[in-house]
């Protein structure tokens, strides 16, 4: 017995060491554990809201409650025939795709700068990604300042290099002042990230590849358009995505700036279902104004990275 | 068809000079290869010599025409790289027909042209392939027509072969001398294979620490060694340098013999060896030991061909000589070459 007992002892735990070991140690539970606080956070703060949307849009609910009752596309129906939508439609499009162009060149002649080596290169860096560093609401409330009706700033200067005379501009106040105010605050939020990507894209492409064209003959226009550029294609549409979609999406420079007038133009979709949903109260139709681009951006993502995959660039 | 002069070229990074004054000049049509190890300042120079890299000082010529200030487009040089640098994004006939478009040769031009310098390497049923479904072998031969195809005056080449494996590379090896004996423009090949540096190069300028420090046939390179740093980087195993009196002593493993061996009407110098190891590798036996007596335990390498069938054991201690004519003087204190000592 005293035997057995002396033999039974480490036999007892090693079937502990075991089990310890064997969660860490497996693969299959340890990617579990350890993707666990993504699924759970992009489930309970995305998908849910998703979902509720998507029901929402189908449904008569306000925010007062209500039925919840099913109404099938009616709130499509009924908000797409209106006057306000179709213009936040246009100025949508207008808004995005006018910023996307402008930051396309701008990042691309940026990045291209930064890829040289010069004096004071790492300060200008960091001052290009401020932008994106710093709150939004912050840089947009600094932006209003600066197109404040009566203390601009830029009409300030431009008073003071002749440029104007008397007043100057109400940037906020004219419809097309203020669009393409909103254009430029969007294009200064955005360049930093386009211009970070587009910068690891120039630095993917081995040096001996520009040696080549160099030797080869290419001036810079044909270097550029003919080998740098179908060379960093994949990641300029990644770059072109993440900034269709910011843009489509976010409201916070036109809520800061100004709440989508004047006259509803600088309302653009997702500031109108805002202001349908939350502060008029439609939840149902809210949503539905929100949903509409859904469709275009998901075919318009996955048609990107179609594109990009199936280009050779090694 | 030019030549390339050098002209006291320098290239300074920050504190270290990468070439340190290089004077150099080659012939109409010569095949030059820049040889040495790693670091030595090889690449760089070909890279001042194909216009990326300015020199801090000296000068540059192609053709006789000053190239310091103009861009590498502008020298009538093509350059084949390690990586190849194809363009990936290109088929086969687009990577060839790049540097024509480039140069403005006529759109009808271009097939015929792009066609001409495949079929000179055997890749014209290649052309409509992206690089990335080529092997190595096929990447490195379109690098080659697309260097071609303009008809330089200059061709640079930066280690063509080392990405190929050694049964290939030994076939490229030939393929590329023949091919450039018969299109016949100056060449300068970049390597740090001394095999390749022998078997490819008119001449070889042997480089390090950013100085030539000889240039000559490869016989001249093997026999003739300006100093110890090319008596001991050329030949494999290198010479033997042992340091003896006021001087050093080199000479070639395969002059290193049994006194047996050797007809005994040369002049020969004795040694008197002890074998630690031997190393059979078919055609050659290698002997390594250590020099005893006059000569401090210094450790040295004999090879003797399959033809010397003297049974050598390690552990043993032999009598070997050296022919008084195989063997070359280094200066103690500068390394270079001096007059023959008595021994």
């Amino acid at each position: 017995m005293e035997a057995s007992t002396s033999v039974a002892h480490p036999q007892n735990s090693a079937p502990n060491a075991k089990s310890r070991a064997s969660i860490l140690d497996s693969e299959s539970w340890l990617g579990w554990l350890l993707i666990a606080p993504a699924v759970l956070y992009i489930t309970l703060l995305v998908g849910l809201p998703f979902l509720m949307a998507l029901y929402y849009s189908v449904s008569d609910t306000t925010t007062g409650g209500g039925s919840m009752g099913f109404v099938g596309l009616r709130n499509f129906t009924a908000v797409i025939g209106t006057p306000k939508f179709q213009t936040a439609l246009k100025n949508t499009l207008t808004f995005g795709l006018i910023s996307q162009v402008l930051i396309l060149i701008l990042s691309n002649a940026l990045a291209l700068a930064l890829q040289r080596d010069f004096p004071g290169k790492r300060l200008i860096r960091f001052l290009i990604l401020l932008p994106w560093v710093a709150p939004i609401s912050i840089g947009t409330i600094a932006w209003l300042w600066i197109f404040d009706s009566t203390y601009s700033v830029l009409n300030w200067m431009l008073r003071l290099t002749g440029l104007v005379q008397g007043q100057g501009y109400m940037w906020l106040g004219l419809p097309h002042l203020a669009m393409g105010s909103i254009i430029a605050v969007n294009i200064w939020r955005q360049l930093p990230l386009a211009t970070v990507i587009l910068l690891a894209g120039y630095g993917s492409i081995p040096q001996d590849i520009h040696d080549a064209a160099a030797v080869d003959g290419a001036g810079f226009w044909r270097h550029f358009f003919q080998v740098t550029l179908p060379l960093i294609l994949p990641i300029t549409l990644v770059a072109l995505l993440f900034g269709l979609i910011f843009t489509f999406t976010d409201m916070v420079i036109i809520y800061n700036l100004t709440r989508g007038g004047p006259f509803d133009t600088t309302q653009v979709l997702a500031s109108l279902a805002f202001y349908t949903g939350i502060a008029g109260g439609d939840l149902a139709e809210g949503a539905a104004i929100a949903l509409f681009l859904f469709p275009l951006l998901l075919a318009v993502a996955l048609g990107f990275l179609i594109i990009a995959h199936r280009t050779e660039v090694t | 068809m030019a030549t390339v002069e050098l002209r006291g070229i320098k290239k300074i990074f920050g504190t270290v000079a990468a070439v340190n004054g290089v004077d150099l000049l080659t012939s109409d049509g010569e095949f030059l290869v820049l040889l040495g190890p790693s670091g030595c300042g090889k690449s760089t120079l070909l890279r001042m010599i194909a216009g990326f890299e300015k020199p801090t000082g000296g000068q540059i010529l192609i053709g006789g025409g000053l190239m310091n200030d103009l861009p590498p487009r502008a020298r009538k040089i093509a350059m084949v790289f390690q990586s190849y640098a194809l363009y990936p994004h290109m088929t086969v006939f687009k990577n060839i027909a790049f540097p024509l478009k480039a140069q403005g040769v006529t759109k009808a031009q271009v097939p015929q042209k792009v066609e001409w310098a495949a079929s000179l390497f055997g890749i014209g049923h290649l052309l409509a392939r992206k690089p990335r479904e080529l092997s190595g072998g096929e990447r490195q031969r379109v690098a080659l027509a697309r260097a071609l195809v303009r008809e330089p005056s200059v061709f640079l080449l930066d280690e063509p072969l080392s990405n190929l494996d050694a049964q290939l590379r030994a076939s490229a090896r030939d393929e590329l001398q023949q091919f450039q004996r018969r299109i016949g423009t100056t060449t300068i090949y970049v390597t740090h294979d001394q095999v390749e540096a022998m078997g490819l190069g008119d001449r070889i300028a042997v480089m390090k620490a950013g100085q030539v420090r000889q240039i000559g046939t490869p016989q001249e390179i093997y026999d003739e060694p300006a100093d110890t740093f090319v008596a001991g980087f050329v030949g494999s195993p290198p010479m033997n340098l042992v340091r003896h009196r006021e001087y050093i002593l080199g000479f070639r493993p395969e002059d290193f013999h049994p006194r047996n061996a050797i007809n005994s009407a040369v002049k020969t110098a004795p040694f008197k060896f002890n074998v630690s190891r031997v190393e059979y590798l078919g055609a050659d036996r290698l002997i390594y030991g250590t020099l005893v007596g006059d000569y401090s335990d210094q450790k040295v390498i004999a090879r003797l061909p399959v033809t010397v069938t003297e049974k050598i054991d390690a552990g043993t201690r032999y009598d070997f000589t050296v022919p008084e004519q195989e063997l070359r003087f280094f200066d103690k204190t500068t390394e270079l070459r001096t007059s023959p000592q008595p021994v």
